[in-house]
């Protein structure tokens, strides 16, 4: 059983959630005895292609025009579909990401495929095919049976932990004939929020809730991000205020995040905050409450002044990095 | 401009999750329904702030039992022009695009929303496969949808930033925060909505692609361990050593 996954560049340059991808799916090929075959779509370099195969990646077809050079949902899975059958792959892997909810729906009527969508583990093959995924916001797991021939899984970021699995790659051209047609948009502009870390890549978040009473006092919050090399993240209050961009707001109705560490400063963990990042592994609750029912959520917390604490554990973090 | 609005119901945000009959079915005893807040507060709002501003209709579209009505009518106070009901149960999310794609077809709408992803089962999928289904664009998770005659622009979320995306009518979109503000239903659109018309349509057979086989809730957490905040350095030194994440 051939396993086809997508790899999504930016820029000519693979990201950390291509590379999980890439590890997940050749994981699953073991499982089935089959081979890893990536896709590529745009200008990447050679090089980086061969970077596929560090995560098990046995083959790369790579797919490069000018239309292809900005997103498309149409043209995309256009593209992955006719590879897929090309290949005689049935299973399916893509990141759980903005581009990869725009393609994996579509790829699932393009090839009549059952699609699990966020999955956060290997598919269980005894027997049926089944997928666990997170459901009603982080609140709960299910366990779907993919009954069709042909499965697609989308990959919740930060789901598998990356490992090496060195694989030399083969690199192969391949072309697909696209029409105008299959194409239905246009992108005018990107805008590059510059120098941050994708909130739903990063390993690491600081988020901020109403507890720091004003967005004058998020330097302190940043500063905490920036020595750690982490994302930042609000709770809703604070972006319907207008404090933070809304892109920065993670719960139920914001992103729903699963870092290695979450760092609260001044949100008490109502029940839908807590929704949007109980899949972090580990939770430290700031909060000068003792009782704000996020301590029941965390792993580690200070009952304490967040404009006392705060400062005091960027210092600590700094000295432990100089160290 | 025909407007089509896909809305789905889900348990209030509120609601603790549990599960019956050995982890196989969701307990909706004592659980409060609600309009997908991503299809309410922004699809919805969006799609009924266009047809102020250029005239046109506003549908909104749910495949579910008779109960659903109850939470269908809440669309229609808010400020929809009808409603359709396809009378299946949802499924799954490739049944549930089936039926709406079905009904779109025969009635060729020029703009489809869908909010982002529902809160229950977190799929995010039903936007895309309507618009393959239909062979329509697709802009998925857009925090911006501005219409001048028959060209949307529209800004969407990407990692690590956004993208300014143009596309002509008929299109689908997946509408999240930033597109609209929520709007609540006044007295007279409550009274309104009672005789709006809300019809039902029998579903068409699909196969299903996938199905639930069972729930688990997340591991509980253990106790949080304190630190006293004169000894930050201790976080720092059970964060690195202990849970390894720093």
């Amino acid at each position: 059983m051939k396993v086809l996954v997508y790899a999504e560049s930016t820029e000519g340059k693979f990201k950390k959630s291509s590379y999980e991808t890439i590890l997940y799916a050749s994981k699953l090929a073991k499982k089935v005895s089959g081979e890893t075959i990536a896709v590529s779509i745009g200008n990447v370099s050679d090089e980086q292609l061969n970077t596929l195969g560090k995560y098990g990646a046995n083959k790369v077809l790579k797919v490069s025009e000018d239309r292809l050079n900005s997103f498309d949902s149409k043209a995309y899975s256009k593209v992955i579909a006719e590879l897929a059958k090309s290949e005689g792959a049935n299973i399916i892997v893509l990141s759980h990401n903005y581009n990869g909810k725009a393609i994996a729906p579509r790829l699932s009527v393009k090839l009549d495929a059952g699609l699990v969508s966020g999955a956060v583990e290997l598919p269980n093959t005894d027997g049926s095919f089944k997928v666990k995924k997170g459901v009603f916001s982080g609140k709960a797991f299910a366990h779907y049976e993919i009954k069709s021939e042909n499965k697609i899984i989308s990959l919740m970021p930060n789901s598998i932990a990356l490992e090496e699995n060195n694989v030399t790659a083969e690199i192969v051209q391949s072309n697909i004939d696209l029409s105008d047609q299959d194409f239905g948009v246009q992108v005018k502009e990107v805008k590059k929020s510059s120098g941050k870390i994708p909130l739903t890549e990063a390993e690491l978040v600081v988020s901020g809730g109403r507890g720091l009473k004003g967005p004058e006092n998020w330097g302190m919050v940043e500063e905490l991000a920036e020595v750690l090399g982490a994302g930042t993240a609000s709770s809703r209050p604070v972006a319907d205020m207008g404090w933070r961009p809304h892109e920065e707001h993670v719960g139920q109705t914001g992103t729903a995040i699963r870092p290695n560490l979450y760092i609260a400063i001044g949100i008490s963990g109502a029940i839908q905050h807590l929704a949007g990042v109980n899949g972090s592994k580990t939770i430290v609750v700031i909060n000068k409450d003792p009782e704000a029912p996020f301590f029941k959520a965390a792993d580690y917390g200070i009952v304490g002044d967040a404009f006392e604490v705060v400062p005091k554990l960027t210092e600590a973090i700094k000295e432990l990095k100089a160290s | 401009m025909k407007i089509l609005v896909c809305i789905s119901q889900v348990p209030d945000t509120t609601t603790k999750i549990a599960f019956t009959d050995n982890n196989t079915k969701f307990e909706t005893n004592g659980v409060q329904f609600i309009v997908n807040p991503y299809d309410e507060w922004y699809a919805l709002v969006r799609a009924l702030e266009i047809k102020e501003a250029q005239g046109g209709t506003v549908t909104v579209i749910n495949v579910g039992p008779a109960s659903y009505e109850q939470t269908i009518r809440k669309a229609l106070a808010i400020g929809a022009d009808e409603a359709v009901r396809i009378d299946a149960e949802p499924s799954d999310a490739y049944y549930v695009a089936k039926q709406i794609a079905n009904y779109a077809e025969k009635e060729t709408f020029d703009i489809i929303l869908t909010g982002k992803e529902t809160i229950d089962y977190n799929g995010s999928v039903i936007g895309g496969m309507i618009a393959e289904l239909l062979n329509m664009s697709y802009v998925s998770m857009a925090s911006k949808l501005d219409m001048n005659g028959e060209v949307a622009t529209f800004e969407r979320e990407i990692e690590g930033g956004k993208e300014i995306v143009e596309t002509k009518v008929p299109f689908v979109a997946s509408a999240q925060k930033g597109m609209a503000e929520q709007r609540i239903p006044n007295m007279r659109g409550i009274m309104q909505a009672r005789t709006k018309p809300l019809k039902v349509e029998a579903p068409i057979d699909v196969s299903l692609h996938t199905a639930v086989v069972s729930y688990e809730l997340p591991a509980p957490k253990g106790d949080v361990k304190l630190v006293d905040a004169d000894n930050v350095k201790e976080l720092v030194d059970l964060l690195h050593n202990e849970a390894k994440v720093i």
